[in-house]
């Protein structure tokens, strides 16, 4: 019951920011006209500015949110460790270099799904070196360090490539690359992320049941028929897909894989498998607000996404860093 | 095709890890209303035996259970292995719910089954007062009760445990043991590791004794606890009789 | 502009570092005068006079290459490298320093000043009369200038306070990033530029290879302004720089204006 009270107030909470994150922006417009031409739609300026500018980027803060928040949950579940960040722990650094390349040699021009694809194999990359650092059940010290090495590798290698690039505008994005923004994106951007945020969402989806049984170890789970190497698999292609499509779009968006996941813990008596559900409402939420925080605090400068969530999530990192360590790691 | 009356089957079963050769063809077979108890010195090899009867670890020969789907052995064997590990700090009720996984559809939800299983574990283990305590702040013993009847919940023919009552309290060891044994007269059987001879010799219906990679002795705690047997594996001297009470047996001396 | 050193001769030997004065300098400067121009000079994307660059020795505006050449005077931007301008006083080099020409008045007064830094007066001086000229012709009687929209990588624009914003008023435009209150240029949203319902659109170029930034020029909206709305991509060379190259785009957007004119008829 309190369950489904719960899931009741994120659902209408994320439909809440849907609405404001729609009506609000640059353009001074009512409400009520933004929306009656968002629905209706005259072909005016109006219609244009809100189904072409408006629409995708609450569409977009929507998937990214939920892709970020997903991804989280799943990783936390898996490795057992509630630092498990997409972002932290470098997922999310390497997809933004595999997107980085993708435009700057000319693949992502070639055809419409060349920019997820490679950011795709990007995270897919990250994922797979972090599992192989972090081991089987990761202690904080070693996702943190994995984390660290592998965000300044490829936070060195995205500045390389965008500084070699012959393109005087392309240096100045690492910014974008780094800390990510939903400023003007069009449906283009939705379409192309869409399929692969999908694909990863029902993927990490299945792993409900297989994360409840880790909370119990390895051992455990797979006396309780849970197939680990099958497990282990859709997790890594399921979190390449959505942070691969989010990061693609919107760039690499750090602490939302953190924080939602650690604030909604407890509304799902810390059920691994509720909570991905959870945090993929809970992460468009956060996304959707901080989207929105940015056009209401400097309404005529693009400022990152990333500002807003590190500002959140760094103190709690620190903190529950802190904790670890008074619990011995 | 294992039978109704044989839950478990072993042949020859062997274990290499890291190129040591752990276990050497070993056979047996577990029927039911068996409460075993899985004796041996440290490093004998108990919890691999137990691992490799599951299918957990590579091995040559054949289990019966490993050799079924992982789904269809999970129904029929619950584990319980030595690491007590709760990942999350969910309540007590959650994590022996969380036993009941083997027996759920991909989308099904707990029915009035799965909670009267649920509710029969706590039972058993005396946990119906911790139902919404969190599992993590429950004290080593009592986490390890909470385990054990997750792995109970699992409602299997068959129950394998690693040392459950080790860091239990005499009177929980006891109760567990019970138990054990009243699962075991109900129709199911029970495989345990565990270093208390003095507790397997009083409850358990039968002894394998591991050594040297091998069984060395099968069978019931009067006929495997013999002074040389012992002596030989543990390197100890004993006292065993029949009472009034029941068997006892109680370690003495540490043979040089 | 300030003229560091005291040489009351024609400063030889001269180096520029900046690319507006890169090419002042070769336009006023007399033969051998002039013996370096900054890398930019030499691309012909930002650079009108990319082919006269080849005649003169490259650099890269750093101090060293600097020193090494022996210059009699270096011409720098406002905007260039602090530290290498302050070094290079520090050595004793005189340095003219040159604000940037954010209105056809300052482009003269540009002119004029490298006039003056080497010692070519007369050269500025004909120089002016023939801009003044040109300029006068271009400048036509206007009785309604269409709103158009200066649109960039980023979504920047440059209002009435800027070159670019002075080219399309000399040329008969009206600037709609003054409306929306950014007449010294700055960010305007592309919400903003879709309700500003410009007549015209006038786009940067992309530059070569790709860019996020640059994006932003195929979104949708400004594809269908694109589509719907007479319009330009603006060339580089000839709009960077307080140059007289400046007519070429004020010849380009009047050209914008007839067709405005046209399609409206």
């Amino acid at each position: 019951m309190r369950g489904r009270v719960f899931f009741s107030g994120l659902i209408l909470a994320v439909l809440v920011l849907f609405t404001v994150s729609l009506v609000i922006g640059p353009a001074q417009i009512g409400p009520m006209e933004s929306l009656r031409s968002l629905i209706a739609g005259d072909g005016g300026p109006l219609t244009l500015v809100m189904r072409e500018i408006r629409l995708p980027r609450a569409l977009l803060a929507l998937l990214v949110g939920g892709s970020l928040g997903l991804a989280g949950a799943a990783m936390q579940g898996y490795l057992r460790n509630p630092l498990a960040d997409p972002g932290l722990i470098g997922v999310s650094g390497s997809a933004a270099l595999g997107a980085v390349l993708a435009i700057q040699t000319g693949f992502a021009a070639g055809f419409a799904l060349g920019l997820p694809l490679a950011a795709l194999a990007g995270a897919l990359a990250g994922v797979f070196v972090v599992l192989a650092l972090a081991g089987p059940r990761g202690t904080s010290l070693t996702l943190i360090l994995a984390g660290i090495a592998i965000s300044s590798l490829t936070g060195a290698l995205i500045s390389l490539v965008l500084n070699l690039s012959p393109n005087p505008f392309a240096a100045n994005e690492i910014v974008f690359w780094m800390m990510g923004s939903l400023a003007d994106r069009s449906m283009t951007h939705v379409w192309i992320a869409l399929p692969f945020a999908l694909l990863g969402a029902v993927l990490l989806a299945s792993l409900r049941r297989g994360l409840d049984a880790l909370t119990l170890g390895e051992d455990s789970a797979a006396a309780m028929g849970i197939g680990l190497s099958r497990l282990r698999l859709t997790l890594v292609f399921g979190t390449a897909c959505v942070i691969g499509a989010s990061t693609a779009v919107a760039g690499s968006i750090g602490f939302v894989g953190l924080v939602v996941p650690h604030i909604l813990r407890r509304w799902v008596d810390a059920r691994p498998g509720r909570l991905l559900g959870a945090s993929a409402l809970g992460g468009a939420a956060m996304v959707l607000a901080a989207d929105i925080a940015v056009r209401i605090v400097v309404p005529s400068k693009d400022l990152k996404l990333g500002v807003l969530t590190a500002l959140v999530g760094a103190p709690l990192f620190l903190h529950m860093i802190y904790r670890t360590r008074r619990e011995g790691l | 095709m294992t039978g109704d009356e044989t839950l478990l089957a072993v042949s020859e079963l062997s274990v290499t890890l890291r190129g040591r050769p752990v276990l050497s063809e070993l056979s047996f077979e577990v029927g039911r209303r068996e409460l075993i108890g899985l004796i041996g010195a440290n490093g004998a090899g108990k919890t691999t035996l137990m691992r490799a009867c599951l299918g957990l670890i590579p091995y040559q020969g054949r289990s019966s259970l490993a050799d079924l789907p992982p789904q269809d052995r999970s129904r029929r064997a619950a584990w319980m292995p030595q690491a007590r590990e709760i990942a999350w700090p969910v309540t007590v009720e959650t994590l022996v719910m969380l036993g009941r996984i083997p027996h759920l559809g991909p989308r099904q939800r707990a029915s009035e089954t799965d909670r009267l299983a649920v509710y029969h574990a706590l039972k058993e283990m005396g946990l119906e007062a911790f139902r919404q305590r969190t599992a993590t702040r429950l004290s080593g013993g009592e986490q390890a009760r909470a385990l054990l009847a997750r792995a109970m919940a699992q409602d299997t023919p068959l129950l394998l445990a690693d040392e459950p009552i080790a860091g239990l309290d005499p009177a929980h060891q006891i109760a567990t043991m019970q138990s054990f044994a009243r699962l075991a007269e109900a129709g199911r059987s029970v495989i345990v590791s565990l270093h208390d001879l003095g507790l397997a010799a009083r409850h358990c219906t039968r002894l394998i004794v591991l050594d040297a990679g091998g069984i060395v002795a099968d069978g019931a705690p009067d006929t495997v606890l013999t002074p040389s047997l012992i002596r030989d594996v543990f390197g100890i001297t004993a006292w065993f009789e029949h009472t009034d009470q029941g068997p006892v047996f109680q370690p003495l001396e540490v043979l040089e | 502009m300030a003229v560091a050193g005291e040489d009351p001769a024609r400063p030889a030997r001269v180096v520029s570092l900046n690319l507006c004065t890169d090419q002042l300098a070769m336009m006023l400067a007399g033969d051998g005068q002039l013996l370096s121009v900054s890398h930019l000079a030499y691309d012909p994307r930002s650079s009108a006079m990319a082919e006269d660059a080849r005649g003169y020795h490259k650099n890269h505006e750093l101090a060293e290459e600097i020193y090494l050449l022996d210059p009699g005077l270096v011409l720098a931007g406002r905007y260039s490298d602090r530290a290498t301008v302050s070094m290079l006083k520090r050595l004793g080099i005189p340095v003219a320093v040159f604000d940037p020409a954010y209105s056809l008045d300052d482009v003269r007064a540009r002119i004029t000043e490298m006039g003056a830094a080497l010692r070519q007066q007369e050269r500025a001086a004909a120089m002016l009369r023939d801009f003044d000229t040109r300029l006068a012709d271009l400048q036509a009687e206007v009785t309604r200038r269409p709103r158009t929209a200066i649109y960039h990588a980023n979504g920047y624009t440059t209002g009435d306070r800027t070159l670019s914003g002075q080219i399309l008023l000399a040329a008969g435009l009206a600037n709609v990033a003054s409306e929306a209150g950014l007449s010294s240029g700055g960010v305007m949203p592309l919400e903003v530029l879709a309700l500003a319902a410009p007549e015209a659109l006038v786009t940067g170029t992309p530059y070569p290879g790709a860019s996020r930034s640059e994006e932003i020029l195929d979104h949708p909206v400004v594809e269908t302004l694109r589509h719907t709305l007479p319009g330009t991509r603006i060339a580089d060379h000839d709009w960077l720089c307080g140059t007289p190259y400046v007519l070429r785009a004020i010849e380009d957007i009047a050209a914008l204006r007839r067709r405005i004119e046209q399609e409206g008829q």
